[in-house]
């Protein structure tokens, strides 16, 4: 593989030291752990128990027992966790987070101001505040007693709704969709940003409306971040862990996804052969969905 | 009618805005009455017995202040310069070398790298740097941070990479310049507000690490705060809320202190090149 | 020359002789207390009292010794993850606070191991054995060896509020007579009726489901089926009872308690971080009856705690659990209780095994042991450590230590014990029927120590 510089900038040598950092942290801690994992799932290795001296290759047997029909979707198995999962990413972030992300972003296309800073910077914070403090407020706002959503519903006249013991899954979508907006809104703004002033100037000339502007200019010239988006948010969002500190999975593990079931089999149990097993199959189905969305990419005329 | 139109739209907007602020700002409020309360419960209210006590309590637990103010600023600010240096370098080495496959490579690696921050991949970590002598120290958890963020990190920066005209490096270089000027001047400096992007980012993402910090770390003087916070549970696993919404707040503000100040400076925000698929 | 020489072999002797005398050795403790948060009273226990003496007694033996406390602020099943880390690849602290049931399945892996194999034999020299009954070593001892000593031990009982029960007639105000009930029939009648004339308290509050882990099992699920005369395990064939009629009818205490006649908040056993919420309730005065260990008295009612009640001794009283009858319980008792304990282990990949031997025998050497009760009375494993300073403590341990038992320390127990959980959980929410949810245990108990293990009696 001749790796010939196109630039005259950057030499091959002294290119490939630029790479050479990143290339030993992503040897050392990506590469070497991933394989091991992929030996483990193999195995029906535990950190404590009998297993744990003498473990044994049991092939794919982690793997099949994962699919195992006639329980899977018991509460408390992988198949209840992965149906969990779709729907909470479909919900929080192919239904939720990118809509949003983009509306925001459309909301505020070409426009500046003090109210611009603050939607942004509030949905920002929202992303960056660490998990264990975020968790702890969203506790506080969806209780059922003392929530503040509850109050606010009080004062309109509503009933009270028992987020954490009727809704669990509800409850961790809308959290996601709070906690994650910022990015797509992000990427879409920065993308509206980058489409030449001369295309408006084309379309106030010609009187288009808004819904015209959106079809033929926006979506077009979006579609493609569009699909990055959604690639990387469906990415984090199936693998998103802090869900769990504000419901813990339940109750009766009706909020329980893939993650936190992986946590809970790997660690509370010490089971990593199974463990290593589960986070195989989530990487293969996050490969599938990123394939297929770069299929759908490539395929729909430029 | 037109008039009237163009004010329903814009009454649309106000409405949409309006529902965005409040849905942004509500659940954040508990973090800002709570722990100004001396009885603090779930309810945001304002605080019927103000008071500071709670932030002197926090205080006086000095394991959990050196985890706040000394070992979560070191890993974070740790895992930040390595990560915004090596995937700046091999984000940009990638793009001007023209490695094959490379968009492929760099969705492979965003994927492998879930898998790696996941819980399963905990105990080969832990050997590895058992083996390396890196056990209870800063630069293990600041490693394993930086090769588990590295992946995104690059595939970030490859966006702002590619606001880099080639044809300025090109000419800059024909009017004489070296090429280490040539970084200097003219691939820094757009390359810099990306940098900062991905500078917040990864500061956030090894300022909230919970589960590497646990695996790695032995002694308390070491440990972060999302550790530290659990020392202001009680004996039977039940957080004592006045505290831990204290510790919790002044937790919070170092990154968004980090995002206004970058935001202020450089403008938070991306490049806009980031597309799926070829280039 | 002789002089150049002296003045070498002078120099030599000093050297080593400093040396030799420079050897501090280095001892560490580990357990999951932090100083002024969580287990603060270990925290001082060991630091102010227990290390300095420690460093003295050996100084005066001509050893230099320094002990150091490694605080850990995070939660207990943190803590097992960091040990079972540690010991896999030979390391961690010296000593290792552990609790007992952890030790089967760490045993198994080979990361445990009994004392007298680290120290070696002259371990049994030590005259505090002869203080510490067979029970007590059983709390951190696993197929008749000792891998530890214990800082105690606890019971369970069902706290009520005084003030409740007289406002509500039960207790005829300012009698000082107490309520005992003998029966299940007796326990529920009085529920019934604090539902009736009380309405918004919620009458009994039993730990069930998998939210509050082990809590639940220890306080909840054994309190109930001891009290139909089985226990989880049976000790003399060595096997699991998977389907049994006592564990159908301790499923449908539940399911009475909880679904039929809402005598309990189920939600306050479903929901994450719900038990601190029971606490409060209980504070409060919205929950009548609540069963706990001691360490409700002790730690969470205690002065000073979140949760304390300035005038407990009046409003807070206990009774024993009763089992379904009188001697229908187990071992043909009336009333039931179970212990669990927490204690200190040595690592076996110590570097120096006799002086962390020395350390652990000094901490529960008698003035130490009287020392810790100063700060925290609760019962210890010594019997010539009583329960100095609460009366009500010394009063719970001479009613029940008679009546009490332990859990079955095998390495599959904690997976068991969390199917125990699941069980009561599923009842509970009314997602099964009792016959169901025994139907699932069992099946769940021969996946795991296999069908051969486990016991089943259809009921008649």
């Amino acid at each position: 593989m001749q790796k010939k510089s196109s630039s005259l900038v950057l030499s091959t040598s002294t290119g490939l030291i630029f790479l050479a950092p990143a290339l030993l942290f992503i040897a050392l801690f990506l590469f070497f752990p991933l394989v091991w994992v992929l030996i483990i799932s193999l195995t029906d290795t535990t950190l404590t128990g009998p297993a744990a001296v003498s473990p044994s290759f049991v092939g794919i047997s982690n793997y099949v027992r994962l699919f195992d029909l006639s329980r899977w979707m018991r509460l408390g198995n992988f198949g209840n966790a992965l149906r969990n999962t779709v729907i909470f990413v479909l919900g929080s972030a192919i239904f939720g987070q990118v809509p949003l992300g983009l509306a925001i972003a459309l909301a505020f296309h070409r426009r500046k101001g003090l109210l611009r800073e603050i939607v942004f910077s509030l949905a920002t914070v929202a992303w960056i505040l660490p998990g264990v403090a975020v968790a702890f407020a969203w506790i506080a706002f969806l209780d059922r007693d003392f929530g503040t959503f509850n109050a606010l519903l009080a004062l309109l006249g509503f009933p009270k709704i028992d987020w954490y013991f009727d809704y669990p899954l509800y409850a961790i979508i809308i959290f996601n969709i709070w906690r994650g907006t910022a990015f797509s809104m992000l990427l879409f703004s920065a993308a509206l940003g980058n489409i030449p002033p001369s295309y408006w100037e084309t379309a106030d000339v010609i009187g288009a409306s808004a819904w015209q502007r959106f079809k033929d200019i926006i979506f077009p010239l979006v579609r493609p971040n569009l699909f990055t988006a959604l690639i990387l948010v469906t990415l984090w969002t199936f693998n998103v862990f802090t869900p769990y500190l504000i419901t813990g999975g339940g109750p009766l593990y009706r909020s329980e996804t893939v993650p936190i079931f992986t946590y809970r089999v790997a660690f509370k149990f010490f089971e990593f052969g199974k463990g290593a097993a589960i986070a195989v199959v989530m990487m293969t189905i996050n490969f599938i969905l990123a394939s297929f969305y770069l299929l759908m990419q490539r395929r729909r005329p430029r | 009618m037109r008039g009237l139109k163009k004010c329903a739209f814009k009454l649309c907007w106000g409405i949409f805005i309006l529902l965005v602020v409040t849905f942004f700002l509500l659940p954040l409020l508990w973090l800002i009455t709570a722990p100004f309360d001396a009885k603090a419960t779930l309810r945001v209210a304002i605080p019927s017995k103000f008071t500071l006590a709670n932030f002197q309590a926090i205080f006086r637990n000095t394991f959990a202040v050196r985890a706040l103010f000394l070992n979560s600023i070191v890993i974070a600010g740790g895992t930040m310069l390595g990560v915004t240096l090596f995937a700046t370098l091999a984000a940009y080495a990638i793009a001007r070398l023209n490695i094959p496959g490379r968009d492929i490579l760099a969705y492979l690696l965003v994927l492998f790298s879930s898998v790696v921050q996941g819980t399963a991949a905990m105990v080969p970590i832990f050997i590895l740097l058992f083996h390396l002598k890196l056990i209870d120290t800063y630069p293990g958890v600041i490693f394993v941070l930086i090769g588990g963020l590295l992946p995104t990190g690059i595939f970030l920066m490859r966006d702002f990479v590619a606001g880099v005209p080639k044809s300025y490096e090109e000419s800059a270089l024909v009017s004489g310049a070296r090429p280490w000027q040539v970084l200097r001047d003219v691939v820094l400096p757009v390359l810099r507000p990306g940098m900062m992007v991905l500078a917040v980012w990864s500061f956030v993402q090894a300022w909230g690490d919970f589960l590497i910090s646990l695996i790695v770390m032995r002694s308390p003087a070491k440990m972060p705060a999302p550790i530290a916070i659990y020392s202001f549970y009680t004996e039977g696993g039940t957080p004592v809320l006045t505290l831990v919404s204290a510790y919790s707040l002044i937790y919070a503000l170092p990154v968004v202190f980090l995002y206004l100040f970058v935001n202020w400076r450089y403008g938070f925000r991306f490049f806009g090149g980031i597309k799926g698929g070829g280039r | 020359m002789k002089r150049i020489l002296g003045l070498v072999v002078l120099s030599l002797a000093v050297l080593l002789g400093v040396n030799g005398l420079a050897e501090t050795i280095k001892l560490t403790v580990t357990a999951r207390a932090v100083r002024g948060g969580v287990n603060t009273h270990l925290v001082e226990w060991l630091e102010d009292h227990v290390f300095p003496a420690f460093v003295q007694w050996m100084k005066a033996q001509g050893k230099d010794v320094e002990v150091e406390f490694i605080q850990f602020g995070g939660s207990d099943e943190a803590l097992k993850q960091q040990y079972a880390l540690d010991l896999k690849v030979g390391r961690g602290a010296d000593i290792l606070g552990f609790d007992g049931f952890w030790i089967p399945e760490f045993d198994a892996a080979g990361l445990v191991k009994p004392l007298d194999e680290i120290v070696g034999s002259q371990v049994w020299d030590w005259d505090g054995w002869a203080y510490i009954p067979q029970g007590m070593r059983e709390i951190l001892g696993y197929k008749g060896k000792v891998y530890g000593l214990a800082l105690g031990t606890d019971v369970r009982v069902i706290f009520y509020r005084r003030d409740l029960f007289e406002k509500a007639g039960i207790i005829p105000p300012g009698s000082g007579l107490r309520w005992q009930p003998r029966s299940w029939e007796e326990l529920l009648n009085t529920a019934r009726y604090i539902k009736k004339v009380l309405p918004d308290v919620v009458p009994l509050q039993i730990n069930a489901g998998t939210e509050m882990g082990e809590a639940t099992t220890m306080q909840g699920w054994f309190m109930v089926l001891l009290g139909t005369g089985i226990h989880m395990y049976d000790f003399e064939s060595g096997k699991w009872y998977g389907e049994h009629p006592g564990i159908l009818e301790a499923l449908n205490f539940y399911k009475t308690v909880y679904v039929d006649e809402k005598l309990g908040d189920a939600r306050l056993q479903l929901i994450s971080g719900a038990r601190a919420r029971t606490f409060e309730l209980f504070r409060d005065g919205k929950i009548a009856m609540l069963v706990e260990g001691d360490w409700f008295w002790r730690s969470v009612l205690a002065p000073g705690s979140e949760w304390a009640i300035p005038n407990r001794n009046e409003v807070v009283d206990w009774a024993m659990m009763p089992a379904k009858e009188p001697g229908a319980g187990y071992r043909g008792q009336n009333f039931v209780t179970i212990s669990g304990g927490t204690g200190f282990i040595l690592n076996p990949n110590t570097a120096h095994p006799q002086e962390a031997w020395a350390l652990m025998a000094f901490a529960f050497s008698r003035e130490m042991q009287l020392e810790f009760q100063k700060i925290q009375p609760r019962i210890r494993s010594r019997v010539d450590v009583p329960v100095v300073g609460d009366p009500v403590m010394s009063e719970m341990a001479r009613a029940l230590l008679q009546y009490t038992t332990v859990r079955p320390m095998l390495p599959g127990y904690p997976k068991i014990s969390y199917q125990a959980q699941l069980m009561t959980e599923r009842v509970v929410s009314g997602q099964m029927t009792p016959e169901e949810a025994m139907a699932a245990y069992a099946e769940a108990l021969k996946e795991i120590v296999g069908p051969e293990n486990v016991i089943i009696v259809k009921a008649r």
